[in-house]
């Protein structure tokens, strides 16, 4: 009755798609997840100027309201610049690629290293499952922004001084992806829990598969539709981490602003009626987190009834 | 003949879908007597639960019933509000579900909920409802000083004999039975299923059996439906029907059924070939012209109903 | 002797206690449960044995250990001979014994992995005890063991959601058979079917008992079915072997009380007997 259909038509078909379409607030989610993805992927072509080329920097463009041209020099810039001349959409765009490149990384880590632990402790149980559990509910007790600072502080003083500032996107991945893991452990336990039980676990292993093997190829393609939900929503988690760590000024240094860089140099003259210089980093950091957010709750609603 | 309590008249249920509609249930009309047992048995998805559910008012959104007329006694009770739907449901028509622990709150003990179920269906004072809770588990063969247990602390075929209980405990004249023995050990299944029977009498209620299993039917009801792919097949005193089955499904349904009284190892069982077939994909005419030996040319084109022989079968009625 | 599989004196028991912190603070004592108690049968080759009981008879305990799945506490099962559960065994001797049993499980739904296409799955087992050389050995015995069951060839690139319940369980013995095995243990295996197609699923087995001369150890609660099904029954009670027999013999004249109450209690669509009940 049923015909092979290719992968495409398939999607096309299912009731996935048709979810989607029919949740309006998921297509803006959507859309804007991706332009702002574009955006930041292709900085280099879009953005007006480079604003980390300093000698493109020219400081009497400094604090030019937006779509006002220059009281000196006459040019204009659509969201204005900040205290050194800096175009402010140019910054907000490579700000953009820095805030994304650092949260998907650290969701990756945090994925790996949450459904690994995950995997082993559901599975093998026992003391195993008591030790990797304990470390995760002692983890969750510290908020983990403190987390990530104190990962961050130490990691800083181990390393060389002239190292720090090279270093310091990596160490910044590594301390949001370091105290994010634990959600991920928690849901992977317990799906792993339930799908080893299942007959066809038994099947595999009456087959004469390996732990590993099982845990791989059987085990983990049925335990992903819920790290998807939770990628989806730490991803805002660590994208807002970052913005926090970098506005305290642990985070993303100067030379490689971030969102979050933008919106600390930007607080600095909100008082003084600059204020588009926090704004636009601030509503872009909203926009790109609120809608991660909501592309998070509807695949949450959308998977859950089929995660048995 | 004793009147009828229930009616259904050319029922249809549908579920929207997005590439269409979906109808689990398809034009079936029946009577259930005072006092009877109709059992109502079909393999999964045949729409013998969604029958029930479409009685008692309790179809899932998006589904709704699309034609037909439900009523009870004098009352037609398929288009009342929610609250009206209410005061039927629990104290005119009441349900016993496979899983027993999805009647009872594990947080209340069995007489607390026994009692409150009869202050809100029957005028009452608290000391008379005490007093027929306690009477109502005597009738079930528990012991009234388990009065106060929760229903944890006792095993699975008690808590269905509280829930039958709990069924009766308003005096309703209907009583929907889904499946009440399936989860249970063959020996507790005859013990409840016997005492659903005795009780039923005694109180004359008529109960509405909904089951997959014809052992069961052939030892509990007085009559039978039986329901394929959302349709009914046959309808029939279950004695003659069980005897005397007339529809190709029937025949095979009862044939297929191993038995405990004779066959050995060398035995075929009978089988109906093929599965029965899902509600996206029913197939024109009779829904089980593909799977029928005796089927002929016009089975894959007209459906039949159920005229006054109780079949819907084109071998026993003119085209 | 031809006796497939001998199980002698087998008992497992299963810890219930709660965890060890809560032992010593509530100072409660270690629960254990008997799940199987001291049971002893032999199944001859190419017959059919039914351990036949009610939830918490132990059946389904039996069944995993009989294959391999669950360690006894105590006792043994030989296999042609060779203790199943011998620690002195090589890891190659134990593929050798384990290759030869397999399962049928009780759920159409949670026996198959969802995410598997049905030729996948029914490889796996092909390439794990490396049975075939080649893709195109592979495909070829892939599509034997479908049509082995029923299916057809073009079964093989679908998912198993695709499929009814009862054609789920005829992928579930086409896996079974996959490994080429002399004993199968069907754990309840049309309990979750429809009748009609439980009738399918049961021919079937014993066409392949017929055809590759299997054994089969066969649990289930439904007296009716072993009747048809099984060529030797013992009754399960608490973990306890209450009765012995050839099915003719135990069904026509049962001993025990229990066994009694169970064959009275199974419901009969004619009842032509006594009227007993």
């Amino acid at each position: 009755m049923s015909t092979q259909k290719s992968l495409m038509g398939r999607f096309r078909d299912s009731d996935f798609l048709y979810d989607f379409k029919r949740s309006p607030v998921t297509v803006v989610s959507f859309v804007i997840v991706v332009m702002l993805i574009l955006l930041a992927v292709l900085a280099d072509l879009v953005a007006p100027t480079n604003p980390f080329d300093a000698g493109s920097l020219n400081l009497m463009n400094g604090f030019t309201p937006p779509m006002q041209p220059n009281a000196f020099t006459g040019e204009t810039f659509y969201l204005g610049t900040d205290d050194q001349g800096r175009d402010l959409l140019s910054a907000i765009i490579f700000g953009l690629r820095v805030s994304l490149f650092v949260g998907l990384t650290a969701v990756i880590l945090a994925m790996v290293l949450g459904v690994s632990l995950g995997l082993i402790a559901g599975y093998r149980g026992g003391w195993v499952d008591s030790l990797i559990m304990r470390a995760a509910d002692i983890q969750v007790t510290f908020p983990s922004i403190l987390i990530a600072m104190l990962i961050f502080g130490i990691a800083r003083g181990l390393l060389p001084p002239h190292m720090r500032d090279e270093l310091a996107i990596t160490v910044l991945i590594i301390a949001i992806g370091l105290s994010e893991w634990v959600p991920f452990a928690r849901t992977v336990r317990g799906t792993t829990m339930v799908e080893k039980e299942k007959e066809y676990v038994q099947a595999a292993r009456l087959i004469g598969l390996g732990r590993g093997q099982i845990m791989l190829r059987h085990i983990l393609p049925n335990v992903l539709s819920p790290v998807l939900v939770i990628a989806t929503i730490t991803l805002a988690l660590a994208i807002i981490a970052e913005a926090t760590l970098s506005f305290l000024g642990v985070g993303a240094p100067p030379t490689e602003p971030s969102l979050g860089t933008l919106i600390r140099i930007g607080q600095d003259f909100l008082f003084s009626g600059e204020w588009w210089i926090l704004l636009f980093p601030a509503t872009t950091l909203l926009a790109l987190a609120l809608s991660v957010n909501l592309l998070g709750d509807w695949l949450r609603d959308t998977l859950n009834p089929r995660l048995k | 003949m004793s009147e009828a309590i229930l009616s259904v008249r050319n029922l249809r249920v549908v579920f929207p879908h997005r590439h269409g509609e979906l109808v689990p249930i398809d034009d079936i009309s029946f009577d259930v007597k005072k006092g009877e047992i109709i059992g109502f048995v079909g393999e999964s998805g045949a729409g013998k639960s969604m029958t029930g559910a479409a009685i008692i008012g309790l179809i899932d959104p998006p589904g709704y019933i699309d034609q037909g007329e439900i009523w009870l006694k004098d009352e037609r009770i398929d288009q009342l509000g929610i609250s009206a739907t209410n005061q039927i449901r629990g104290r005119r028509i009441s349900m016993v579900f496979q899983d027993p622990l999805t009647s009872l709150n594990p947080l209340r003990t069995i007489g607390d909920q026994l009692v409150e179920t009869i202050l809100t269906h029957l005028p009452v004072s608290a000391d008379e409802a005490r007093r027929k809770a306690i009477a109502g588990l005597e009738e079930v063969d528990i012991d009234p000083e388990r009065f106060n247990a929760y229903p944890h602390e006792f095993s699975g075929g008690m808590r269905q004999r509280v829930v039958i209980a709990l069924a009766l405990s308003a005096e309703p004249e209907l009583i929907i039975a889904d499946e009440p023995t399936t989860a249970l050990d063959v020996s507790v299944q005859a013990q409840v299923l016997e005492l659903l029977k005795k009780l039923c009498r005694e109180h004359g209620a008529s109960v509405i059996l909904i089951t997959h299993d014809m052992g069961v039917i052939a030892e509990t009801t007085d009559r039978v439906a039986v329901l394929y792919a959302g349709r009914l097949a046959e309808i029939g005193d279950t004695q003659t029907l069980l005897l005397d089955p007339q529809h190709p499904y029937t025949k095979g349904l009862i044939a297929s059924t191993p038995s405990v009284e004779y066959g050995d190892i060398s035995t075929e069982l009978f089988q109906i070939t093929g599965t029965m077939p899902r509600l996206d994909a029913l197939p024109r005419g009779c829904a089980f012209h593909p799977r029928c030996e005796q089927a002929l040319t016009h089975c894959a084109t007209k459906r039949p109903q159920v005229e006054q022989n109780r079949v819907a079968c084109w071998l026993y009625n003119d085209v | 002797m031809s006796d497939f599989i001998q199980i002698e004196q087998l008992c497992r028991r299963f810890d219930l206690s709660e965890p060890w912190l809560a032992r010593m603070i509530y100072r409660k004592p270690k629960r254990f449960l008997d799940a199987v108690d001291n049971v002893s049968f032999a199944i001859e080759r190419g017959r059919t044995y039914a351990l036949v009981g009610e939830s918490g008879s132990g059946k389904s305990t039996i069944a995993r250990i009989a294959v391999g799945l669950l360690g006894p506490s105590s006792g043994r099962i030989l296999i042609d001979g060779h203790n199943l559960h011998d620690r002195g065994l090589s890891q190659a001797q134990h593929r050798r014994i384990r290759q030869r049993l397999q399962m049928v499980f009780q759920s159409p739904y949670a026996s198959l992995n969802p995410r598997w296409r049905v030729g996948n799955i029914l490889a796996e087992p092909l390439r794990t005890f490396s049975l075939v050389d080649g893709r195109q050995a592979e495909q070829r015995r892939v599509n034997e063991l479908l049509e082995q069951v029923g299916l057809s060839a073009s079964d093989a690139r679908r998912f198993p959601h695709e499929f009814s319940g009862g054609q789920r369980q005829r992928i579930s013995i086409a896996r079974a058979l996959a490994s080429r095995p002399d004993f199968i243990v069907c754990d309840e295996p049309t309990s979750a079917l429809d009748v009609s197609v439980q009738a399918q699923v049961l021919n079937l087995l014993k066409e392949l008992q017929r055809d590759l001369g299997l054994t089969y150890l066969f649990i289930t609660h439904d007296l009716a079915v072993v009747r048809v099904m099984a060529h030797r029954i013992g009754v399960l009670k608490s973990g306890q072997l209450v009765e012995e027999q050839d099915t003719a013999t135990l069904i026509e004249s049962p001993q025990s009380d229990y066994t009694k109450m169970l064959i009275r209690s199974a419901p009969r669509i004619r009842d032509d007997s006594d009227g007993a009940h």
